[in-house]
Parts: structure tokens; sequence; C-alpha cells
């Protein structure tokens, strides 16, 4: 896999990374979301990370800043599905992610930002 | 699965670092590593890989089963022969970095195992050894 697909779906986008990532799939993803979030005026974008099966201090990077690019052009990100074992590898990397929102999945991030699944 | 036996991983690019956590996780199956534990040791697997490659232009890993009297661990050894680490205490204090990356790398890997040990020499290069029971 070349690129995570980006899907949009009503009012947001929904980009779902598949398995483990290569470095530069995750650095293009970074480019694409935020063309994609000028392209459909998204405010919302879910980055559906349950197939990771790792997240080290280069991707957690990747995701931090993901969110901030996100922020910065007007959208917000929230990670979804997060595995239980990543997440507390990622703490004991040293890793919180305190600027990022997750849930745990679709519905409860569509909750979260106060939207109803259109699809 | 049978008893997994030690193998090494050329490590020279970022694909190379993708195999390492595919071989690491593989070994960590078969030596019944719960999926935390299988977490821990292929995330600590990739920091390493990825400074070998980032810092030293390369290097290579072994992975080795350890069934040392009735415990069952995975050890892991990244050797390289970059430019070695000039300051060992600076290089494993949280937050420092010499690449722009989060500095996270060696300090969290040291975390995620039981067994730490870093030798590192200006001009001969580093090596690193982990190792986590299960
Ligand atoms: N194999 C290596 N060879 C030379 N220098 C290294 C090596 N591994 C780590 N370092 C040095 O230690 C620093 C900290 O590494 P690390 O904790 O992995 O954080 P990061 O990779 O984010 O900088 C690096 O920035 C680099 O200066
Ligand atoms: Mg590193």
């Amino acid at each position: 896999m070349d690129r995570v697909p980006i899907i949009k779906v009503g009012k947001y986008l929904l980009a779902t990374i598949q398995t483990d990532v290569q470095d530069h799939v995750a650095v293009a993803l970074q480019e694409d979301l935020a063309a994609r979030i000028i392209a459909a005026r998204a405010r919302l974008v879910l980055l559906d990370i349950s197939a990771l099966q790792i997240v080290d201090s280069f991707i957690g990077r990747m995701i931090a800043d993901i969110s901030g690019i996100a922020r910065l052009l007007d959208a917000e990100v929230i990670v979804v599905g997060m595995q239980p074992a990543v997440a507390i590898t990622l703490v004991e990397l040293g890793l919180t992610l305190s600027g990022v929102r997750t849930a745990l999945n679709v519905e409860r991030a569509l909750a979260m930002a106060g939207i109803r699944d259109q699809a | 699965m049978g008893v997994p036996e030690r193998l090494t991983v050329a490590l020279r690019t970022q694909d190379d670092v993708v195999v390492l956590r595919q071989r690491v996780r593989e070994q960590a199956v078969a030596l019944c590593f719960s999926l935390l534990d299988q977490t821990k040791i292929v995330t600590a697997a990739s920091e390493l890989g990825r400074n070998a490659v980032a810092y030293a232009g390369g290097g290579e890993a072994m992975i080795e089963p350890s069934l040392n009297s009735g415990r069952v661990g995975l050890a892991l050894t990244v050797t390289d022969h970059g430019p070695g680490i000039p300051n060992v205490e600076d290089a494993m204090r949280p937050g420092f970095t010499t690449g722009g990356g989060l500095g996270l790398g060696l300090s969290g890997t040291r975390r995620l195992v039981h067994e730490f040990d870093l030798r590192s020499e200006v001009g001969r290069g580093t090596i690193v050894r982990i190792l986590r029971w299960k």
C-alpha cells in the first residue's frame, strides 16, 4: 500500500491505516489529509488506527503532527480504535499524545464531535 | 511452530525496519508472548532499528530466543558501525535528539524491556542489546 485511503463520509473524512505503515506512507498521509481537508471543507477527520499493531515514536509523532496540522486548518482529528496494547506501550515509551483526541470507535468519535453518522 | 532460532536482519533502509518488526513479532508469537509483551518488544525493536538506519547508515539486528533456567525471553542485539554516541548519558535522556525526533527512542526502549545494554565508541559504532522476558 502506497497511500492511506481517505474517504469522505457525509461531513467528515475517514482515513483508515491498513497495516504496518511505512514511513513514507505516513508522511504522505500528512500532505494528503491537509489537501483533502481544504478540498472537502471538512471540519472533522477520523483517523482509524485499529489495524496498527504498533506505534513507535516516529509514527506517534506523525499522529500528533497530523492532529496539529488539521487544527491549523480549522479541522479536528479524532484518532479512532487504538489497541489497548498500543496505548500502554506508547505511555511507557513516554509519548502520551496529550494534544490528540481519541475515541474507542467511530460511533463514539462521531458522538464526541456531535455528528450523526450519515454513512 | 517449532522452537525459534537465532536469526539476523540486515538494516539498511526503513523497509528493513518493517522487516525487523515482522521478524521480532513472529519470534515473540512463537515463544507465546502475550499480545502486550509482543507489542513492547516489537516497538523497542522498531526504535533501535530506526536509530541504526538514521544515525549509522545501517547495521544488523540479531534476534535470539533466550531459554535460560526455565525462563523464556526474547533478546535483540542491534549493531552498527556508525559514528557512535559521544555522550551516552545525554542520548539516554528523554527528549534528547540530534535528528529532529522526539528523543524517546532510547529512553523509551529501556522502559519497555527488562535488560538494556548500550555500548558505543565514537568512530566505531554502537551495540544495543535488549531482552524481554515473557
Ligand atoms: N545507533 C546510533 N548511532 C549514533 N547515534 C545514535 C544512535 N542511536 C541513537 N543515537 C543518538 O541518540 C539520540 C537519541 O536517540 P533516540 O532516543 O532514539 O531519539 P531520536 O531518534 O528521536 O533522536 C539520537 O538523536 C542520536 O543523536
Ligand atoms: Mg530514535
